[in-house]
């Protein structure tokens, strides 16, 4: 892929995901923060692309938007009338919160710009399932144990704490 | 040419919008959708790390890991938030001030 293609490719997604993030952080109607934020998991999946990790933007696609954002929608589905205007906007800490943010994101870029990051130039490693596989394996696999231990424990306490009260 | 300091940049923003939602939004379930923003530019961060510097593939493997992390952390929060619907009947985080002294 030509540089140029490469850069727009880089730009249509990086304003994809920010501002989708934007419509996500500023909506007033929650049900508009849940598809925005569809959006803003698209985009990040593409830059995942683009930065050769293929196997996490399938990840990124297959959890976040299959799993996640399917689970946001029924929380808000579950838990409030759809169809109603008056959900609660933003109306709460805007001022310093917005304060905290900025200077929070000044301090970023400063950081982000002013580091001499140790950039190597290397290819790169072009099919990542089976790099991943071996890793988890073997560097990292009582994490791989742990984290399956994790799941589980998820599995039993969300079933446990969602269901109806009926036996007691 | 794109760099490292693009990605990054574009995770800073990411950031700062996901914890403005946090911090702004007094509905539980838009909160958990600013840490879910949040956790996003965290990985973007990660694997944009694997890619342009000398930790390789560990990045992206960090970064699968958040990724399950971050579904365990939705699953267990949405129950969390039903149960409270069903007890206060609001999932207005202000309201939710029982165990408050």
């Amino acid at each position: 892929m030509s540089e140029e293609i490469r850069l727009g490719v880089f730009l249509a997604f990086g304003v994809l995901s920010v501002a989708a993030a934007a419509v996500v952080a500023f909506a007033r109607k929650i049900i508009h923060s849940i598809f925005a934020l569809l959006f803003a998991f698209f985009g990040v999946a593409g830059l995942y692309a683009l930065l050769h990790a293929d196997f996490l933007a399938a990840s990124q696609v297959m959890i976040y938007v299959g799993g996640i954002l399917v689970l946001l929608l029924f929380g808000v589905m579950l838990t409030q009338k759809i169809s109603s205007v008056d959900l609660k906007g933003p109306s709460f800490q805007r001022g310093p919160a917005a304060a905290i943010c900025l200077v929070l994101l000044g301090a970023l870029l400063f950081v982000i710009y002013k580091t001499p990051w140790p950039i190597v130039d290397r290819p790169p490693i072009h099919p990542t399932p089976p790099a991943i596989g071996t890793h988890l394996m073997t560097d990292f696999l009582l994490p791989f144990e742990v984290i399956s231990i994790l799941l589980f424990a998820v599995l039993v306490a969300a079933a446990m704490m969602a269901r109806s009260e009926a036996r007691r | 040419m794109i760099q490292l300091q693009h990605y990054l940049t574009i995770a800073a923003f990411l950031f700062c919008l996901g914890l403005y939602c946090v911090l702004t939004r007094r509905n539980a379930v838009t909160i958990l959708m600013g840490i879910e923003l949040i956790l996003n530019s965290a990985n973007l961060n990660l694997i944009a790390f694997s890619r342009y510097t000398t930790t390789a593939i560990s990045g992206q493997v960090f970064a699968l890991f958040v990724i399950i992390m971050a579904a365990a952390e939705a699953a267990i929060a949405l129950a969390i938030v039903l149960n409270l619907y069903k007890r206060v009947n609001s999932i207005d985080v202000d309201e939710v001030d029982m165990m408050r002294g």
